[in-house]
């Protein structure tokens, strides 16, 4: 009997309710594309604007954006530098003190979980502020002068919540896999040396990536915080900009524009930190 | 008592913990304390308001609404929050009037103080929508189906099954959110709002003793974040429903 042909509800093609998730979302390429767009639409505006209200008019609001953006995208650069850099140095840190974590050997334990939590629960702000005024500007190790650069104490700085928090991750990762891995792996005569190396850390770390990206994209933001502290970064460089061009309408475009590097960068590493962690909760 | 030893600490060892002895340090101090703690309270009241909003946006049948609910959590999410806070302060602060400040001046429409407020409040909200979403959507179907078998309307449905359970199991998720805010708001210096941070500095910068400042400005900071902790863990546990695991 086709469906349409009855009124009796019980026949009726079903219908799936409405869900009670508010998961009706857009897919993701079409997400980011709105949202480009949306950003496309502000920053026209802004411009427009920006045009519009110049006072007195002058050079047209587009050809100066378009003069400063090469430069601000240089210092956009240099904050994925000192992204690179810290995320490697704390992501060493981080994986020996996660290590250190799940020690057998008591105070190492507490020692390695004391660090963490002190770390991953201060500022990290104030964290490189520490970093910034007592670490020493110079070492002097065997009469040798090694001098130690501001942006390398930033990236020392930036280095020490990362490594808190891989080693959060880490911790978990291993955390993760099943004891019973660990007891198969005891009765196979592996030691904890081996059985960690081989069995326990491969299998962990493939659930530590998607953490982990999705830290590296939160310290890309941080990096931002480098400007506080003194070292020409992109936001710096934009300020200089609005600076010498003294023109207050230009505020919006200018910082819309920074924003936007940030999140050309920032929403690809988020996307492919959920595809990541989907594919990898399907075959846990 | 504990200002005398602070203060021979300073003359014998050279340890100069001004804001233990000097009144008025300490008033400078406890005043950042004071603001910083404010912006706290209000900006974690504000991002849950704006978490719940934005997930009954999120939930609505309007295209547009969804959308722009998405938009607006990836938006914040991506992008770093000293810019954001840059953007609102400098440039957006710029299109607003400024109003009579009773003295004959004219003062800004929103205070620096505000602006802090409104930015993190921004910027932990887009957080709190996707972690309600996943508290929602963690809420199993079994549970929800049985509750409409049992003719409970939508709006009865939400308030009575849904989000009960779905608060408990966004607890987690909401305490690291709710930390990572309190630790944002010293972001606020850089918009010269007399924060912890802000105090601190003067401090530091005019009585000589960044190490001493320094050590206490972070375990000030690691305190505030315990007190936090604390409370949450208190909370979570006297919200477990016994035998009900998340």
């Amino acid at each position: 009997m086709r469906a349409s042909s009855t009124d009796l509800p019980v026949l009726l093609p079903y219908r799936s309710p409405a869900g009670i998730a508010p998961s009706g979302l857009a897919a993701p390429i079409l997400l980011g594309g709105a949202t480009l767009a949306c950003f496309a639409i502000l920053f026209g505006a802004s411009l427009a604007l920006a045009q519009v209200t110049a006072r007195p008019a002058g050079e047209s609001a587009a050809a100066v954006l378009m003069r400063w953006a090469p430069l601000i995208f240089q210092g956009f650069l240099f904050n994925i530098l000192i992204s690179f850099l810290s995320m490697a140095l704390g992501t060493v840190v981080g994986v020996l003190v996660g290590i250190a974590q799940v020690s057998v050997v008591a105070p190492v334990r507490g020692a390695a979980w004391g660090l963490t939590q002190f770390f991953r629960n201060a500022p990290w702000l104030v964290l490189l502020f520490y970093a910034m005024f007592l670490l020493p500007f110079e070492f002097s190790v065997f009469g040798l002068t090694i001098a130690f650069p501001a942006w390398i104490k930033a990236i020392i700085g930036l280095a020490l919540p990362v490594a808190a928090n891989v080693s959060e991750i880490v911790r978990g990762g291993i955390r993760s896999i099943p004891s019973g891995q660990w007891e198969s792996a005891e009765s196979l005569a592996f030691t904890r040396r081996q059985t960690m190396w081989m069995i326990i850390l491969p299998q962990a770390f493939k659930r530590m990536i998607p953490p982990w990206m999705n830290l590296y994209a939160i310290l890309t933001m941080a990096t931002t915080l480098i400007s506080v502290v003194g070292i020409q970064d992109g936001l710096t460089i934009t300020r200089a900009a609005l600076v010498a061009e003294s023109r207050p309408e230009l505020m919006i475009p200018m910082y819309l524009l920074l924003l936007l590097m940030f999140f050309a960068y920032c929403y690809p590493i988020a996307r492919a930190t959920l595809s990541l962690e989907r594919r990898f909760n399907v075959k846990a | 008592m504990i200002a005398a030893y602070f203060e021979r600490l300073n003359e014998t060892q050279g340890l100069n913990f001004s804001v233990f002895y000097d009144a008025f340090d300490r008033g400078r101090f406890l005043t950042g304390l004071w603001t910083t703690s404010y912006i706290c309270v209000v900006a974690i009241a504000a991002s849950l308001a704006l978490g719940l909003l934005g997930v009954w946006l999120a939930g609505s049948r309007s295209r547009l609404a969804r959308l722009l609910v998405r938009g607006y959590v990836q938006f914040f999410r991506n992008t770093p929050p000293l810019v954001q806070l840059s953007f609102f302060y400098f440039a957006v602060a710029t299109l607003l009037p400024t109003v009579s400040d009773g003295f004959g001046g004219r003062s800004p429409l929103v205070s620096g103080t505000g602006w802090a407020i409104i930015a993190f409040s921004l910027f932990a909200g887009a957080f709190n929508v996707e972690i309600f979403r996943a508290g929602i959507e963690a809420v199993p179907s079994t549970t929800v189906e049985a509750a409409e078998s049992l003719g409970y309307t939508r709006l009865q449905l939400y308030i009575h099954v849904v989000i009960p359970l779905a608060f408990r199991i966004c607890l987690p998720a909401l305490n690291n959110n709710l930390i990572n805010l309190v630790k944002t708001t010293t972001l606020a210096y850089a918009i010269g709002v007399p924060e912890l941070l802000y105090a601190a500095s003067q401090i530091w910068s005019e009585s000589f003793n960044v190490r001493e400042m320094m050590n206490v400005l972070l375990i000030t900071y690691v305190l505030l974040v315990a007190i936090l902790v604390f409370v949450m863990g208190r909370w979570e546990k006297a919200m477990r429903i016994p035998g009900y695991s998340t």
